[in-house]
């Protein structure tokens, strides 16, 4: 199914032309308005003119640090119209992101979000219970304009307490939820506590879980656990928050929406592009937005594009699962190592449950603590002990530490309503 | 085959988890016949045989911890020296594994509570040396 079968399936031809003339715009338009990119730009030595896609290299990055340096409006492109809505990133490291939005940007971000729902299976006769935070974080604002433009009933739910969440969804015959994917697997523990069999006494048939890197194993825990289809997507505050990328219904890798952004993948150590299929860190330059375009962000998320065309019929090119960001590498005793490697091996233990914590302590001892599933445990000593001893040869085996694996009790680990904190780094190097 | 069930309950390594336990209990209104608690060096497995133990299996779930119900055998063994070497002896003649074994002695009665696999046969052999096996009715008399 499509929302818009025209832009979607756009030949590779005209895509890539249509990239050039708002490539030109966005450029223009920053030189032109942007206090920092007319500065940027200037002390680069380049001008807002290029006669192919590839030119843009030529460009400097713009990256996290620049956009809170340029906080509160140092990267605003001054729409004719002035901008309608403000949204930040967390801030959790000293001043947040600042991103404005025109009223042309807000409805771009609905149509690519209406897209993305109707490119998954979304009509307007779902319910769609929408469990992300409103305010300054996107996953709120951002999905509920979109779901609303494809014509679904939306319950604006936020994330609410587990008891009210189940209310509205029993009582609305919610059909479709947006979902962080740790709360999701938290959620189906409450179920379960609660008796209720989501196959059976619920409606649910569509998850889209986002906002935090999950791995394939975690998306098929959650499919299992509630019976339901759960597709993938891509987003960052940065770029509109939700909706830069999605999974149509083949699930295998998520539609980059070209036509609204230009991607790169670049090595983070060099800086310079790599060929598709190869893996590095996601670049994009926002090439429809008019309150605050950005040119080449460093998105610090790693990825890879898939070239093969998409069975679906799309045109827009698809990245690879999140398989990590540049920056949460952790370094323990001098080796490399993403925390999704970790939850990897994890998750494919049926006797592990649905939440994990990566605990850094002393001089680089890693334990990583694990809820256990409740059907995993038979009352005997042994059989915990024997899971314990292969969980840690398996990782061993993935990032060449054999850490501490702690057993824990079904939902005891600490869930934020926002994203799941996975890492606990209390080094005292 | 007389059998009595024990409930196992999975104990974090913290502080105050034991405690966190027994408190359910007591709230629930259950009494403890037996206990032992097995330490893994980072977890442990608390045993019990209680009162009522549907009503203690639904409280411990309900307060989120982990449960599991185990079979085992209730020997009372002669109350004077050589009462488990009997037992110990027979077993292991037979070729059972005594996977956990603890003892008490309550109004001159020795009792041994044994999980062992396969417990059928376990009891069939102490049977079988005469010795008497309690259900969950007796136990609750001693």
């Amino acid at each position: 199914m499509f929302w818009d079968r025209e832009s979607e399936t756009l030949a590779r031809a005209a895509l890539e032309e249509h990239q050039l003339r708002c490539l030109r715009q966005t450029l223009e338009r920053v030189a032109a308005k942007a206090p920092f990119y007319r500065r940027r730009f200037m002390e680069a030595g380049v001008k807002a003119e290029i006669k192919s896609l590839e030119d843009i290299r030529e460009f400097p990055f713009t990256t996290g640090i620049d956009l809170r340096e340029a906080y509160p409006d140092g990267m605003l492109a001054a729409p004719a119209e002035g901008p309608v809505r403000l949204h930040t990133s967390s801030g959790t490291t000293g001043k947040p992101k600042a991103l404005f939005f025109s009223r042309g940007d807000v409805q771009h971000a609905a149509d690519l979000i209406a897209r993305s729902l109707v490119g998954a299976g979304i009509t307007p006769a779902d319910v769609f219970q929408n469990m992300m935070g409103y305010g300054l974080f996107t996953g709120g604002l951002v999905m509920h304009y979109g779901a609303e433009k494809v014509g679904c009933l939306v319950i604006p739910a936020g994330p609410g307490t587990s008891e009210r969440q189940l209310m509205l969804m029993r009582d609305f015959q919610v059909t479709a939820v947006h979902i962080l994917p740790s709360y999701a697997l938290y959620f189906a523990n409450f179920l379960e506590q609660k008796g209720i069999d989501p196959g059976k006494d619920l409606k649910l048939r569509k998850a889209f879980v986002g906002a935090e890197p999950h791995t394939e194993e975690t998306r098929r825990r959650i499919e299992r656990a509630y019976g339901l289809d759960v597709y993938n997507s891509y987003g960052l505050t940065e770029m509109n928050g939700p909706g830069v990328a999605f999974e149509c219904e083949e699930k295998a890798g998520m539609h980059l929406w070209e036509d609204h952004f230009l991607l790169e993948v670049i090595n983070p150590a060099t800086g310079e592009p790599l060929p598709d299929g190869e893996t590095g860190e996601l670049v994009l330059t926002t090439l429809r937005r008019e309150a605050m375009p950005l040119i080449r962000y460093r998105t610090r998320d790693i990825t890879s594009v898939i070239p093969e065309p998409c069975a679906c019929g799309r045109t827009h090119r698809r990245i690879a699962r999140i398989t990590g960001r540049s920056d949460d590498m952790l370094i323990i005793r001098g080796v490399n190592i993403f925390p999704q490697q970790i939850e990897r091996v994890l998750m494919s233990f049926a006797q592990v449950g649905r939440n994990y914590l990566i605990v850094i302590d002393g001089l680089d001892d890693l334990t990583v603590k694990v809820e256990l599933s409740a059907a995993a445990f038979d009352g005997q000593v042994e059989h915990l002990t024997a899971l314990q001893d292969q969980i840690a040869d398996r990782l061993k085996g993935e990032i060449w530490i054999r850490p501490k694996v702690d057993l824990a009790l079904p939902g005891s680990l600490p869930v934020n309503e926002g994203k799941a904190r996975r890492v606990l780094d209390q080094r005292s190097l | 085959m007389s059998t009595i069930h024990l409930i196992a309950v999975f104990v974090e390594n913290k502080p105050g988890q034991t405690a966190r336990v027994t408190k359910v209990l007591a709230e629930a209104q259950v009494n403890i016949h037996w206990v032992t608690i097995a330490n893994s060096g980072s977890f442990g497995v608390m045993k019990f045989l209680v009162s009522d133990r549907d009503q203690a299996l639904q409280a411990l779930r309900e307060n989120g911890l982990m449960v599991s119900l185990l079979e085992a055998l209730a020997v009372e063994t002669p109350n004077q020296p050589g009462g488990l070497q009997t037992v110990a002896e027979r077993l292991g003649r037979s070729g059972i594994n005594l996977d956990n074994c603890s003892g008490f002695v309550a109004n001159d009665h020795a009792i041994l509570v044994i999980e062992a696999h396969p417990l059928g046969e376990a009891a069939e052999i102490l049977r079988q040396a005469g010795l008497r096996l309690l259900d969950q009715e007796e136990m609750r008399r001693l």
